[in-house]
């Protein structure tokens, strides 16, 4: 991809207070050009700001150049938030990650936003807490990403996902202003701008601290692993715990060619003759525990499960998570690329939709393989392929399109936590009317009249009045 | 008429008695009628549609018309074992209770009632009928509007339809009572559904299964209690939780404290505390764009500084 040279003024301005942390290198430009998605763009700047002054300053920079600007965590979102359209600085948060402060009376952490999930429950462990929401990305993925995207994880179908995690967050506004949305009280007074500015998706502002709660370890944790012969009956197994009043701390399922995969990539045991397996985790007190054990036994018993296997103790448990959690690594052998598919359908309707995947995949001769948080109806369909086969992305983009098409139809919704970004901003109309859209672009807009923050992104093109910079959406985007 | 045509042709129907001229304000159960400030006198009243339309409970979602009663979508849930975690007034509203968004006294567990909601349908300033978040219980399709909603006291829009977030109801919910340090109780129990404090006597709410519910009641040797005392209804606050205790001891009328939450009920007049001025002027944007003319619950105040 070849950048647009920096604006020179910009640059020196930006350089005159960042020094060389103001970037447009070939080198650096690349790197930020892309996040988890296959979609690329074109960065003209790239900032690494060490703290909220200095966001502050390259926001009112940007305004000052009418140079659209967009903040960046470690790019491991996969709807292209931070993929930069428009030419945009890119504000990278990655030297602000210290935790700040930990607050045991109050049960929150101030933290900055590039500091990465699994290094703050890591960091709070010994005290008895973690920070709920656990992307499977949690290795890389960063607190601002979170808070921007709403992400969830497996434990969110027990604990909710990022929204109910976060109580504060201080935001550099599109104007430069800066400002502290929520407060650390239970009912803070006015509207609730934190609500709105968590899975804005950075086209609010730039989130400079965030005081995420503290959730208390759980005192049992149990992982259980069943495996089907039906695929159906696994996900019967799925509505049937939870209709049993059931709500495990993690329900997963991997299918048949997920569990092939993914067992010869760690080795931990999964039965590879099996249509399908769940990873079950219980956790609390324990006599909830062994209540909970108990009735996914009965549950599982009635549609036919094959064997339950306990996790005996943390290693195996580990191990069994550690399966799951590299999934995605292990799709590599099988296929040198893939696309990660997010959308959610009612729990019952989970094997219909499913069935519909494989079809789809077929259809267009691609390879489909499900490794999902069945316990809320959030499928992710892996289509693997090979990019140096002609024509293949237009054939995953096409079953992509599909696939969401078959999940809105089963009552469904666009994302489960990843997002809309780009790839599925031009889809919102299946979900949204043109006035929902236009009502949310309303919202936006009260934030950021001047369309700067992350411009292009969550709502399809046409929908919004200050849409200004170059209509370019970049090749390889779905839209 | 199928049950999603009769549930349409009633959200169109209230849409029609908002319209899109003259200042409306939607009555609820009227539990709480005056709080933000009673609505200018020529508002026209209006009322949402009332029914509980949709139990799934294996999806554990719940849609039903704003105007239903908390009473009578506790009662068809409970047919299935199943509660909306809201503790209010049974004849208080759903809709009424998001547009207020005060969160019940089971909050220490449950949360805000804002977690609960998954997807809104509200009508607009303008008449025209407005959907936002989604029916599946996780969603991240779009700006998630209703998180305005809530709290916005029918500022932004009136509350049409509601889809909501289940709970299996906990085989066991006891009370306990004792004069133990309520701040050693938040940091020992585990996941505690309330813990009510009135600066000398303790009120602990736990729930799960029964054997938990007694072993954590033995430890703490708890007295069993019928339900939470009478709360004190002149004022509300809410405060860090680590404030809770200066602000329960020097309190000189009679209140009720929510440990680990930070609400302090109370028979002492409180006042809403100031807004920001960044904050302040936000809110302001958005109140402009969501309804420019100001017919929405017209007099009432979220912003009162
Ligand atoms: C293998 C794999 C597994 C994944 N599993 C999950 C999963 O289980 N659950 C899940 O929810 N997601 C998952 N994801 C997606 C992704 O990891 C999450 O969306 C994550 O929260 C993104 O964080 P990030 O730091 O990488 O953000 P980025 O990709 O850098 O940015 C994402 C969005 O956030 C905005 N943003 C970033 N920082 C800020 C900030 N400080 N202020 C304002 N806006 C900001 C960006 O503009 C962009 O729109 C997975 C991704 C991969 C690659
Ligand atoms: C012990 C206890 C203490 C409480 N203390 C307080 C407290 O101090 N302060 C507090 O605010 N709440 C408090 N609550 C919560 C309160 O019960 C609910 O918020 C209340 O019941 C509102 O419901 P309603 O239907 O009676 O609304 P109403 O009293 O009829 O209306 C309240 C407001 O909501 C608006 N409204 C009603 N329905 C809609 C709709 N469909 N769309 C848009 N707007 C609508 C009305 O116009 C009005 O502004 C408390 C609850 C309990 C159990």
């Amino acid at each position: 991809m070849v950048h647009k040279s920096a604006d020179q003024n910009l640059l020196g301005e930006l350089r005159s207070f960042l020094g060389d942390r103001a970037r447009d290198g070939e080198f650096e430009l690349g790197l930020y050009s892309k996040d988890g998605s296959v979609l690329e763009g074109n960065p003209m700047i790239v900032c690494l700001p060490v703290n909220t002054e200095e966001v502050q300053q390259i926001v009112t920079v940007c305004r000052k150049h009418h140079r659209p600007f967009l903040a960046r965590g470690s790019g491991t979102g996969l709807a292209g938030g931070a993929v930069p359209v428009g030419d945009p600085v890119v504000i990278a948060t990655a030297k602000m990650n210290k935790i700040l402060e930990v607050d045991l009376q109050n049960r929150i952490a101030w933290v900055e936003p590039g500091v990465l999930n699994l290094d703050l429950s890591r960091e709070l462990s010994p005290l008895g807490f973690h920070f709920a929401p656990d992307p499977s990305s949690q290795q890389v993925c960063s607190i601002g990403g979170n808070v921007a995207n709403n992400s969830g994880g497996p434990h969110c179908l027990a604990y909710g996902v990022t929204s109910a995690h976060v109580l504060a967050i201080e935001v550099v506004l599109p104007d430069g202003r800066i400002a502290v949305l929520g407060d650390l009280t239970a009912e803070p007074p006015g509207y609730d701008l934190r609500g709105i500015f968590v899975g804005s998706e950075g086209t609010m502002g730039v989130a400079t601290k965030v005081a995420v709660r503290l959730t208390p370890n759980p005192p049992e944790i149990r992982t259980l692993l069943l495996d089907f012969a039906d695929v159906r009956d696994g996900a019967a197994t799925v509505s049937a715990i939870i209709a049993a009043g059931l709500i495990p701390a993690a329900l997963e399922m991997m299918d048949q060619r997920a569990i092939e995969m993914v067992e010869a990539f760690v080795n931990a045991g999964y039965p590879t003759d099996a249509d399908a397996v769940l990873l079950v985790e219980i956790d609390g007190l324990a006599g909830g525990v062994e209540h909970g054990i108990e009735v996914v036994r009965a549950v599982a018993a009635r549609h036919h499960v094959g064997s339950v296997r306990v996790a005996a103790d943390d290693a195996e448990r580990d191990l069994l998570w550690k399966g799951r959690k590299n999934a995605f690594g292990a799709v590599a052998r099988i296929k040198p690329d893939y696309y990660l598919h997010d959308t959610v359908v009612p729990r019952g309707k989970l094997v219909e939709v499913l069935e519909k995947v494989y079809r789809i995949a077929d259809a267009h001769d691609l390879i489909a393989v499900n490794v999902f948080h069945a316990g809320d109806g959030n499928l992710h369909p892996i289509l693997a392929y090979d990019s140096k086969e002609k024509g293949v992305l237009e054939r995953v983009h096409a079953a992509g399109r599909a696939i969401v098409t078959a999940s809105i139809e089963a009552g469904g919704v666009l994302s489960g936590e990843h997002g809309i970004g780009l790839e599925k901003r031009d889809y919102m109309g299946m979900l949204f009317s043109a006035h929902d859209m236009a009502t949310q672009d309303l919202v936006r807009e009260a934030f950021d009249p001047d369309g700067l923050a992350n411009p292009l992104k969550v709502l399809p093109s046409g929908s919004r009045c200050s849409d200004s910079f170059g209509q370019h959406v970049p090749d390889g985007a779905w839209v | 008429m199928s049950q999603r045509d009769a549930m349409q042709q009633e959200v169109d129907q209230f849409a029609k008695d908002v319209g899109a001229s003259d200042p409306v304000t939607v009555v609820g159960g009227r539990t709480h009628w005056q709080v933000g400030g009673l609505p200018e006198p020529e508002a026209r009243e209006v009322r949402a549609p009332e029914g509980v339309w949709a139990h799934e409970p294996e999806e554990m979602t719940v849609r039903c018309g704003a105007g239903t009663t908390l009473g009578q979508l506790s009662e068809e849930l409970a047919r299935h074992g199943q509660m909306v975690p809201f503790d209010m007034d049974a004849n208080a509203t759903v809709g009424g209770v998001l547009a207020v968004g005060r969160s019940g006294f089971r909050r220490l567990r449950y949360g805000h009632v804002r977690d609960l909601v998954l997807q809104i349908r509200h009508i607009d300033h303008k008449g025209r009928i407005v959907s936002s978040g989604g029916p599946t219980v996780k969603n991240v399709s779009g700006y998630d509007l209703c998180r305005l909603l809530v709290g916005s006291l029918g500022k932004f829009g009136c509350i049409a339809e509601v889809t909501l977030r289940c709970l299996p109801i906990p085989e066991t919910t006891q009370w306990f009572t004792g004069s133990l340090d309520p701040f050693e109780l938040h940091k020992k129990l585990y996941r505690p559904s309330s813990i009510l404090w009135n600066g000398l006597q303790v009120w602990v709410c736990l729930e799960g299964v029964a054997s938990d519910v007694a072993a954590q009641a033995a430890t703490f040797d708890f007295e069993e209690a019928p339900g939470p005392p009478p709360f004190p209804t002149v004022g509300r606050l809410s405060v860090e939780p680590r404030d809770l205790q200066r602000h329960v001891t020097s309190s000189k009328l009679a209140c009720l404290a929510e440990v680990g939450v930070g609400i302090i009920h109370t028979n002492e007049v409180t006042h809403s505390r100031s807004i920001p001025e960044v904050n302040l002027s936000l809110m302001r944007e958005l109140e402009e764009r969501l309804d420019p003319n100001g017919r929405l619950n017209p007099g009432r105040q979220v912003l009162n500084r």
